[in-house]
């Protein structure tokens, strides 16, 4: 556990350079810099945003031609009533809403999923003040199978941590 | 960490640790609530109650208890449902065109100015929805398979793309709001003492651990939420403004309406942060947060928008005499000295004269004079559309029919009740919620925090 980003930040650099695996950090708010030390990969859930808007359009426009141009052309003021084409200019704010209603709502939803946070389900922080002020660093000797606890605790002692807690998981 | 010049003020005053935002922040949540919190949440109840019973009256009867008449169609009604549309784009645009433009001073204000722009679109979709005067016919406008003849809504219509704009902005809104929110009610989860408190806020925090994969996770989607929501804002006042636009009423049928309506909104919505935020950061003691540079930046907004809102309206003016069409000209000479002068003139004072004052450094500074023009703005931001709808319609092309609009006290019941229910929610949203983003306010504390700023190794850096 420690009590600052940089600290931590710093620490895991160090690890890592000695070949040590770092499980997870938990910590109170986004380390801008950590990902990329204990190889977290950068999400894709940027793409699926834009899939997601990009269904939206689909079926906001097939949706449109369909109520308004194929199966009930409505006159309007004798406007042309039989193309989406000439129409389109009148669809296109719905086309815009429908997207972004789309896009927003699925990557949401998707984001929860993959996160796992849903009501209802327990927190799995290892510590309630990773939510305060304090940040945590997961290292496990399963993960770490070419080092024994003995060397893991040399290179841990040398990271400024605060405190330590070592657990036995099965 | 991202630093910024050392010569800028900080935006977070006093020697703050992470732990003291934290505690400043659920201070107040864990707290009992001060009498006042009562008192005026009793007020705002009991306005609220009178709005709802009024509402219930309405329906009960018809609309025909308005003050409405055969030339004036629209009047109270609309009037405060744009009024309360325009209020609910502050939220969103400090959220996330100030996201997108890397502004930090958001931080302190996003989270209560996105709770009001939520609570403001509540309050605005309620008005179309007993306009209709059959609120339990509403999801007609829903484009769903039926039995009328199988007749479609009309996708041409204005009105049907408000449904569209107005539904997506607040549902996207909520998603926006609480996806920031589960972190740090996950703060709120972990320090709760009480059985009841630690279980409410356990699920409303979905759970979250805040390991490195989620964060990751969670910036990229609040870049992808903001740059969704920033077009939204912009396309939603644009549509409540076609409601006008695409009509061929003298004084409705004008280009400029969209981005005109869009100035408006942001106008009279970073007032009504202002109204609220004065209050809340005293009665909850955030000045650090919240002080008078934050003050200043959102009366700089102001400023602009109240200009742009200015130019407008004398863009308006002008466009009126030099199209030569005599009804275009006729009903912009009668906006100004026919029987609604007043509703004009104190139009373009609210709006065009006050927004000016900030210009003046100690002013836009002052916090009194803040909260007096914030009040102004929204008044005047009222009566603007007010004289939108009612001057045009009047007093239309058959001088025969010519009318004049008086509210019933139904009219005024249903729009000073939306003002009480907003509060109701305002207040309890600053009784139970985080009112400031935890986990962002943290992340820029090294960079823009006053004790970090004036340590020796900030500056040395540089």
């Amino acid at each position: 556990m420690f009590d600052d980003d940089e600290v931590l930040k710093d620490g895991a650099k160090k690890l890592v350079s000695k070949g040590v695996r770092i499980n997870e950090v938990f910590s109170p708010f986004p380390i801008h810099g950590i990902d990329p030390i204990i190889g977290v990969k950068q999400t894709r859930l940027g793409i699926m945003a834009f899939l997601y808007g990009l269904t939206g359009l689909t079926v906001a426009t097939i949706g449109m031609r369909y109520f308004m141009v194929v199966d009930w052309p409505m006159n309007i003021g004798g406007k042309p009533n039989f193309s989406y084409l000439q129409n389109m200019l009148a669809f296109i704010p719905i086309s815009f809403e429908f997207t972004v209603l789309c896009a927003a709502h699925g990557m949401a939803i998707t984001y929860l999923l993959l996160n796992k946070t849903l009501p209802g389900i327990p927190a799995q922080n290892p510590d309630p003040r990773t939510t305060d002020d304090k940040f945590v660093m997961e290292i496990r000797l399963s993960e770490n199978p070419s080092m024994t606890e003995a060397d893991l605790d040399v290179v841990i002692k040398k990271t400024g941590f605060i405190e330590i807690d070592k657990k036995d998981i099965k | 960490m991202q630093k910024e010049a050392a010569i800028r003020e900080p935006l977070i005053l006093g020697h703050k640790t992470y732990h003291d935002v934290t505690e400043d922040v659920c201070r107040p949540i864990e707290d009992k609530a001060p009498r006042m919190w009562y008192i005026l949440f009793g007020i705002a109840l009991i306005i609220g109650l009178y709005g709802v019973g009024c509402i219930m009256y309405l329906l009960g009867t018809g609309v025909g208890v308005w003050g409405l008449n055969k030339t004036i169609g629209w009047a109270w009604d609309i009037t405060n449902f744009v009024w309360w549309v325009g209020i609910g784009h502050a939220g969103t645009l400090i959220s996330a065109v100030l996201l997108l433009f890397r502004q930090k001073w958001r931080m302190a204000i996003n989270r209560s100015a996105e709770a009001m722009t939520i609570f403001a679109v509540f309050m605005a979709g309620l008005f179309p929805l007993i306009h209709m005067g059959r609120l339990w016919v509403g999801y007609w406008t829903l484009p769903l398979p039926n039995q009328f003849g199988s007749l479609w809504v009309n996708f041409n219509s204005p009105l049907l793309w408000d449904v569209f704009a107005i539904s997506t902005y607040l549902s996207v809104s909520v998603v926006f709001w609480y996806i920031g929110l589960i972190p740090d009610f996950a703060t709120i989860r972990d320090r709760a003492k009480k059985r009841v408190s630690k279980k409410m806020y356990s699920i409303l925090s979905f759970g979250w651990s805040g390991r490195a994969k989620h964060w990751n996770r969670f910036e990229l989607v609040s870049l992808v939420l903001a740059g969704l929501a920033t077009p939204l804002v912009f396309s939603v006042h644009s549509i409540v403004s076609f409601d006008f636009a695409t009509s061929v009423v003298p004084g409705w049928h004008t280009t400029i309406f969209p981005p005109y309506f869009v100035a408006g909104a942001v106008f009279s919505g970073f007032a009504m942060v202002q109204t609220l935020l004065l209050i809340m950061r005293k009665a909850m003691s955030l000045e650090a947060y919240i002080h008078t540079k934050h003050i200043e930046y959102m009366n700089i907004v102001i400023m602009v928008t109240g200009s742009i809102v200015g130019t407008a309206y004398i863009t308006e003016l002008f466009i009126s005499w030099y199209s030569g069409v005599e009804y275009e000209a006729y009903a912009f000479l009668n906006r100004a000295t026919g029987p609604y002068w007043w509703a004009y003139w104190a139009m373009m004072t609210c709006n065009v004269i006050s927004p000016q004052l900030m210009w003046f450094r100690k002013l836009r500074r002052s916090l009194m004079f803040t909260f007096f023009i914030s009040i102004i703005v929204n008044i005047g931001m009222w009566f603007e559309r007010y004289v939108i709808i009612v001057t045009s319609l009047h007093r239309d092309y058959i001088p025969a029919a010519w009318s004049m609009h008086y509210p019933s006290h139904i009219d005024i019941g249903v729009y000073i009740g939306t003002i009480g229910l907003f509060f109701v929610f305002f207040l309890l949203f600053a009784r139970y919620f985080p009112v400031l983003a935890l986990n962002e306010i943290k992340t820029i504390l090294k960079g823009s925090g006053q004790s970090y700023k004036e340590s020796p190794e900030y500056h040395k850096h540089h």
